[in-house]
């Protein structure tokens, strides 16, 4: 390979200088692309169809939901990510939400555990919890509805 | 007394890096793997596996008694704990003191003693190591008036953790109780402990750690030092030995003190020491005492040709420390990637799942500790390190352009990987230069970026 980092370093820095957004070069059988923003789309990012494959380990089945007619009053709050659902901050300690409870779109409504990482999941949606999904300590898919909450119509 | 058969309480890559040295040494292998492992690679690997429990570590790597069963069931003669999961449980350590079986690592006593870190603080006094001002979390309002004394931003972190793990930073006095919360329910699920201390979180300073080894009888002795300060939220990204830009005197300093703290404890075995660089100030805190088996620990060998866990089996087995001081010779420089299954383009979420293809990287200088192959099962149980790339040079410049090919050469398909960020902070220019402080990779993401893929075909 002919490019050493300290090249990279250099030609990062002139496209930072640039006004262009996004370099790709091949050299060598060397593929660089270098893209502003963190946002950018990344090659390495598995395609979408590729979430489809991904195994999940057999979860806790959904509790199983009434067909519930679409009822635009309603919003689901659906898990950010994979990982071990948990309604309350700390074994024993009170849930962060009951049914009945009044939300707003940051209200903590429970932890998500992937990897040993404590994530907090909030409501997203502001209104009345009407239905809690999620069990306790249940391994949640990505996606997965965690709670329903009514939401609060404009007066 | 001998060790012939070790029984490996751990998964991933350390497993496989503890059964590649029994395998060199002629000791044999027994894996206890949890459901989720049974068909990974060190259970194919080992010479026996045994499968300990369900996937979720609470009734598999966590379970003492199912472990020492499995060691007593196996007629393993030692316990190898790896990191994480039972390594730093006095419970462990202990069982094993009381049924017979050699735990590979330091007492029950001293794993108590500096795993509690307030505890590990006020021996760090007692020996002449300056600590960070911080201490106890009894109530909320108790730790309100503690960050009102020592001032905004601070560190929540976890009495009995380690790596990150129930570490919260606040920089806002509303934000500490929620913050107290989470840190508490992390600390509780990584360690069994859910208590939490406060201490001054110092904006700029380095993360550098000495690795020591000590016989159990007061003998201890350094390998040098590693800098870990390439971190995000307290996960260590990058690591590297010789820490770079440091004096001569300053360094001895360093080495000095962590042989102080660790020999006034007769530590037994390999430990680290972690101290909070403050090269503004010419100055070092002593954070806390790890003892366990690092996941950085191969760049201290790359650089002393040791091997730290046959050093280990051999002060377990009563062998002693087998070189002096001035035996120690440290040559070159080293770097580690962690490559972890987690997504650097969305927030670093972590990425499980089934890695369809995957390629590490060979060559003169560098080395690959990994359990993931072609067709591995990424379970969402346990952390997302996939594997660890060590890059050894005659200098740092050699070892990081070696480092720079190898992760360009590295290719995993299936599941999102941090490769792009390793790419983006070797080449650049703060990095290349040295001595970047604990929030170099913070501010780096902040400013969005120019983000660099390399790969080589």
């Amino acid at each position: 390979m002919t490019l050493t980092a300290k090249d990279v370093a250099e030609i990062t820095r002139l496209l930072e200088e640039s006004s262009f957004d996004e370099m790709i070069l091949e050299l060598d059988g060397l593929k660089l692309a270098l893209r502003r923003g963190a946002s950018a789309t990344s090659a390495r990012r598995p395609e979408a169809a590729s979430a489809a494959e991904r195994e999940a380990p057999p979860a806790a089945a959904p509790a199983a939901t009434p067909a519930a007619l679409p009822d635009e009053k309603m919003q689901d709050v659906t898990a950010p990510l994979l990982g071990t659902f948990y309604r309350a901050p700390k074994p024993g300690a009170a849930p962060f939400v009951e049914i009945g409870s009044v939300v707003e779109e940051d209200t903590i409504i429970g932890i998500i555990e992937v990897m040993k990482l404590m994530n907090t999941v909030r409501a997203g949606t502001s209104g009345k919890v009407a239905d809690i999904l999620a069990q306790d300590g249940a391994l949640v898919e990505y996606g997965e509805t965690l709670m329903r909450v009514t939401r609060a119509l404009p007066a | 007394m001998t060790i012939r058969r070790i029984l490996i309480a751990n998964r991933g890559e350390i497993a496989m890096r503890v059964i590649r040295t029994c395998r060199r040494l002629g000791i044999e292998t027994v894996l206890a793997a949890s459901e989720a492992d049974r068909d990974s690679m060190p259970a194919r690997l080992a010479d026996r596996t045994v499968c300990i429990g369900p996937a979720r570590p609470g009734g598999s790597y966590l379970k003492v008694d199912a472990i020492l069963q499995a060691a007593l069931g196996a007629r393993a003669d030692a316990i190898h704990p790896g990191y994480g999961f039972l390594s730093e449980r006095p419970a462990l350590a202990h069982a094993c003191e009381e049924q017979g079986v050699i735990f590979i690592g330091p007492t029950a006593a001293q794993i108590e003693s500096v795993g509690d870190k307030l505890r590990a603080r006020a021996q760090a006094q007692a020996s002449e190591v300056p600590v960070v001002p911080g201490g106890a979390v009894g109530s909320t309002a108790d730790a309100v008036a503690l960050v009102r004394r020592i001032g905004l931003p601070v560190l929540v972190k976890a009495v009995g953790g380690g790596g990150g793990k129930g570490m919260k930073r606040v920089d806002r006095l509303e934000d500490l109780p929620h913050a107290i919360q989470l840190a508490e329910a992390e600390a509780g699920a990584a360690f069994g402990d859910a208590r939490v201390y406060i201490e001054r979180f110092v904006t700029r300073g380095r993360h550098v750690e000495v690795q020591i080894l000590g016989d159990g009888r007061g003998e201890v002795i350094h390998l040098g030092e590693r800098d870990c300060s390439t971190q995000r939220r307290y996960q260590k990204l990058i690591e590297e030995t010789p820490a770079p830009g440091l004096s001569e005197a300053f360094r001895g300093r360093l080495h000095e003190a962590a042989v102080r703290f660790a020999r006034r404890m007769a530590y037994r075995g390999a430990g680290t020491v972690e101290f909070l660089v403050d090269l503004e100030r010419d100055a070092f805190h002593f954070l806390e005492m790890n003892a366990r088996i690092q996941v950085e620990h191969p760049v201290t060998e790359a650089v002393s040709g040791v091997d730290l866990v046959a050093e280990q089996i051999a002060v377990a087995a009563g062998e002693g420390l087998r070189r002096a001081q001035s035996d120690v010779r440290l040559r070159g420089c080293a770097l580690e990637c962690r490559v972890n299954a987690e997504d650097a383009m969305r927030d670093f979420q972590p990425s499980p799942g089934r890695v369809r293809g995957v390629r590490w990287a060979a060559g003169e200088g560098i080395r690959v500790d990994t359990h993931i192959e072609a067709g591995a099962w990424i379970p969402p149980y346990y952390d997302s390190l996939m594997g660890k790339i060590i890059a050894h040079g005659q200098d740092r410049d050699s070892a990081l352009e070696r480092m720079w090919q190898a992760i360009a050469a590295t290719r995993i398909e299936g599941v999102a990987s941090n490769l792009p960020l390793h790419c983006t902070v070797l080449a650049n220019r703060e990095f290349q230069r040295g001595g970047v402080d604990t929030g170099f990779l913070a501010r780096l993401l902040e400013r969005r970026p120019i983000f660099v893929e390399a790969q080589l075909g």
